[in-house]
């Protein structure tokens, strides 16, 4: 006994050491697999609060450009207005259950990476007002990325420059579907993998969102190919994309709230357990 | 409360709010990042409590990695620096290094910069290996590590000059 205190006592900092490397070591492998909730996760009261207190003063540099980009859009949805003959009326488009599919909560990124090879976003509202993980999140040029941690305020999001995010998408002329991820380069491009070579693919066409995951709505805009090769391993089409977004100047933000969400996952669930 | 401990506090707070608020949103090319806040595990004192620096250098690492949303590839980097800083020491200063009165924040001197230079590279190294954890990405590593390592040694001793107590 006496022999193992004397242990524990001359090799203490060893001892520790080993500990705390244990314990960062598996917070790292936790990080690195995809679809778990993470422990370490800037959601939380203090960095979500630091950064909002940042995000306050380095907001108000980029206020012209983002006053323009409202402007411009605002244009857009008026010019959609202009030949209809009630133009006060609003349109519904409905589902079976009498009510829009889709619901949209505004928020700001206030905290935006893009120099690594995992990038998150950080937002400025969270479980309070009904985020939850694995909802979309988009702005008025397209894709921004999926809603990933929650605390009461703050969420965080896996951005599309990020090599673990993959995303369903299709090219939207011929409906041929495909996987959007990025290959850690450029912050402009992302990749669209496993698309059929009978797919008729020209550069300029433009990629958007698939119908095929609850997550998005169909026909987000992501960005138009600009390069067009052919996987040596697979024998399927690989696609540089051009981002429409900026994805290192972001603003405002849409999180898509899908109603049928529950019932979909629900339904999946039991439709696997029969 | 001594003033070693209160000075070893306080560079730990100044040194991480410097690096979350200036220079994490500086992207030299577009992915360089200078990491001066390893600052803290290099200037500890020399004969300081082993212990104690390997929990401090932890936390700066797990504090890092929740404003950065990695995981705990800080702490382990800066563990892992804070672990091998005695044979860091060793290298550079000579085998006696413990019997000489090292002040690490003077003007420069050859041992000096080896010692900044050691303990940078080991942690970047560590560092963009986690980041990656895989090899398919390996020149990419190897790109920022060597650049990394570059502006975070600039930093460093932009910072040790300017926050160096005055000669009487």
């Amino acid at each position: 006994m006496q022999q193992i205190f004397n242990f524990i006592f001359k090799n203490s900092s060893r001892l520790l050491f080993l500990l705390l490397l244990c314990i960062s070591f598996l917070l790292t492998i936790q990080s690195h697999s995809y679809h778990r909730s993470k422990i370490i996760s800037s959601a939380n009261f203090v960095s979500g609060g630091v950064y909002e207190k940042i995000n306050n003063v380095s907001e108000y540099l980029n206020l012209r450009t983002e006053n323009d980009a409202l402007a411009l859009e605002n244009a857009r949805l008026k010019s959609m207005l202009f030949k209809t003959k009630d133009s006060a009326a609003i349109k519904n488009f409905e589902n079976l259950k009498g009510q829009l599919p889709e619901d949209v909560v505004v928020s700001k990124v206030i905290h935006n990476s893009y120099n690594v090879h995992e990038n998150f976003l950080t937002l400025n509202s969270g479980s309070l007002q009904g985020i939850k993980s694995d909802m979309g999140v988009v702005n008025n040029l397209g894709l921004v990325g999926i809603v990933d941690n929650t605390s009461p305020n703050y969420s965080t999001v896996i951005s599309i420059l990020n090599v673990r995010s993959q995303i369903n998408a299709k090219i939207k002329k011929s409906n041929h579907f495909g996987s959007l991820v990025w290959n850690g380069k450029s912050t402009g491009f992302a990749q669209l993998i496993d698309v059929p070579r009978l797919a008729s693919v020209r550069k300029g066409d433009t990629i958007v969102t698939g119908g095929q995951s609850v997550i998005f709505p169909e026909n987000i805009n992501i960005g138009t190919i600009e390069k067009i090769y052919i996987d040596n391993k697979t024998n399927y089409y690989t696609l540089d994309i051009k981002l429409f977004n900026d994805m290192t100047n972001l603003g405002h933000v849409y999180i898509i709230k899908s109603k049928d969400r529950d019932e979909l996952n629900n339904l999946e669930k039991t439709t696997k357990n029969e | 409360m001594n003033s070693t401990l209160l000075l070893n506090i306080s560079r730990f707070i100044l040194l991480l709010a410097a690096q979350i608020v200036i220079f994490n949103n500086m992207n030299f090319l577009g992915y360089i990042i200078p990491l001066p806040y390893i600052l803290f595990i290099i200037l500890y004192p020399v004969n300081g409590n082993r212990s104690g620096l390997l929990l401090a250098s932890f936390l700066l690492g797990l504090t890092m990695d929740f404003f950065s949303n990695s995981g705990g590839i800080h702490a382990t980097a800066c563990l892992i620096l804070a672990y091998v800083r005695p044979t860091i020491f060793k290298f550079s200063f000579g085998i006696s290094y413990e019997y000489q009165t090292i002040k690490l924040n003077d003007v420069l001197t050859p041992e000096r910069f080896s010692f900044i230079l050691m303990s940078v590279v080991i942690h970047h190294v560590t560092l963009f290996i986690l980041e990656a954890f895989q090899i398919s990405f390996f020149w990419d590593i190897l790109l920022r590590t060597l650049l990394s390592t570059v502006f975070t040694i600039i930093s460093c001793i932009i910072i040790i000059y300017l926050i160096k107590p005055n000669k009487r």
